[in-house]
């Protein structure tokens, strides 16, 4: 933990749904490097957090600081920090009508003007990474589950960005499939990429991270290593959560 | 007179079929440009609504499209096609442009209705994960949501373009001499009141079962995409 850059500062996030609170006030800070797995039980709000990073939900009150600057302020390019936070969705929201190498190379191309060669071989080089280089000119609903979530990480790569967010990434795939998407997950983080994880995975959560959130009721309830938080858990709410899921 | 000799006497004596071929080219036109007109203000609308949804400084946009599918919808097409001849273009001569207009404005109203409900079949997380990538609203709906839409409602889209093509047969109504039209006339010059009217019907029904060829062929080209 010699590295202390911030790279996502949340300050009293809240948010509301229609005056029924999910958040409460979140503050906490995301280092570089830093791989955050935030755990909870459903409807504690731990999707909603990873969403209003990016500006998917627009928080009801707080600030999110993303390398410096305040997203929610009206005056900022979100467009322009929004490529630099890969988001991994449940249901992998692949699109379907373009084909797995145009998935990849629609953002770079379209967004931050990429030559079109130049931008399908770095998408090339990053299939063959997770073994997906024969299925470049497939279409999504070719592909199983798992294959569609490791395009999905690749997709978010090619943006290059300095922070991958990941929404239950494995929720949605069948139990054979979870195993190749966390091993692409896992080789992220080894690379040193700065990954906010929301996930029921709990091995993936104690192997991997370097820091867990515990969100109960809109709050963090309890925040540490992945040694306090799965050995020595402190208050009872994430007790009995542990209690339920292991 | 046999009824083979009739039917020569009233479609080849003065090369009278030729009548037919000027007003089937009449009618495809008036159909192709009432159709590019339709869809263009179909998706003018529809994007226009998508993106004025829960934005309060829009809202008088909303209210405008709403106004005319409305107005559009209220009118039957025959009464429309005469305002706009004999009102709005009143010193119009020419009735073909006239109602290649009225007819696209029409089918405009039906489009927008189609093309909305297409663009809102669209799962939600399309429009999230390009912005997500860092795309715009307006990038991702031109390349990610639009182009889905449009696969979703093709059969839709195809089902107007039928009934745009048959809709087009009130053109008379404003001196147009379409294929109805001119069926009228041979009837009219030849007094054989039954020969036209059957071949005529016999035109539309082969256009619409070649149309609907078409657009099956084109549906299937566009689901390959979805691994089937």
């Amino acid at each position: 933990m010699e590295n202390k850059e911030t790279i996502i500062s949340v300050r009293g996030l809240k948010k509301d749904f229609e005056n029924l609170p999910v958040l409460k006030g979140i503050d906490i800070d995301i280092y570089k490097g830093d791989v955050v797995c935030v755990i909870g039980a459903s409807g504690s709000g731990k999707s909603t957090f990873l969403r209003c990073l990016n500006l998917l939900e627009i928080p009801t009150a707080g600030s999110i600081f993303f390398e410096g600057e305040d997203l929610t302020n009206e005056n900022v390019d979100l467009n322009l920090h929004r490529q630099k936070m890969g988001m991994v969705f449940q249901q992998f929201n692949l699109f379907p009508h373009l084909t797995i190498l145009d998935n990849m190379t629609l953002a770079p191309t379209l967004v931050k003007k990429v030559p079109k060669e130049q931008a399908e071989a770095k998408a090339m080089e990053l299939l063959a990474r997770v073994g997906l280089a024969d299925r470049a000119e497939s279409y999504p609903n070719q592909l199983s589950g798992g294959q569609k979530q490791r395009i999905a990480i690749v997709r978010a790569l090619c943006m290059e960005p300095d922070v991958m967010l990941f929404d239950e990434p494995t929720s949605a795939l069948d139990p054979e499939m979870v195993g190749e998407v966390l091993d692409v997950m896992k080789e992220l983080a080894k690379d040193g990429m700065t990954m906010v994880v929301v996930t029921h995975e709990m091995g993936f959560a104690r192997e991997v991270s370097n820091r867990v959130m515990f969100l109960d009721d809109g709050v963090v309830a309890e925040e540490g290593t992945p040694a306090e938080i799965f050995g020595a858990p402190k208050c009872e709410r994430l007790q009995a959560f542990l209690a339920k899921v292991l | 007179m046999s009824w083979f000799d009739k039917l020569a006497e009233t479609f080849l004596e003065d090369d009278r079929y030729l009548w037919m071929v000027d007003g089937l080219k009449i009618t495809v036109i008036i159909t192709l440009g009432a159709l590019v007109i339709g869809v263009l203000i179909g998706a003018l609308i529809a994007i226009t609504k998508y993106f004025c949804e829960g934005n309060k400084k829009l809202r008088f946009l909303n209210w405008i499209c709403d106004l005319y599918t409305t107005v559009i919808r209220g009118i039957p097409v025959t009464v429309l096609l005469l305002v706009f001849f004999f009102v709005i273009f009143a010193s119009a001569r020419d009735g073909v442009p006239v109602a290649i207009v009225a007819f696209g404005i029409n089918s405009g109203a039906y489009m927008a209705e189609l093309i909305r409900s297409g663009i809102n079949a669209v799962d939600k997380g399309q429009m999230e994960a390009a912005r997500s990538l860092g795309l715009s609203k307006g990038q991702a709906m031109a390349k990610v949501i639009f182009p889905q839409a449009i696969k979703n409602i093709l059969p839709a889209i195809g089902n107007e373009c039928i009934a745009l093509l048959k809709e087009t047969s009130v053109a008379g109504y404003v001196a147009v001499v379409d294929v109805t039209k001119a069926a009228t006339n041979i009837r009219n010059k030849t007094g054989d009141a039954i020969n036209p009217i059957i071949f005529l019907a016999l035109v539309y029904l082969v256009i619409v079962v070649i149309m609907t060829r078409l657009l099956t062929i084109l549906e299937r080209r566009l689901q390959k995409s979805d691994g089937k």
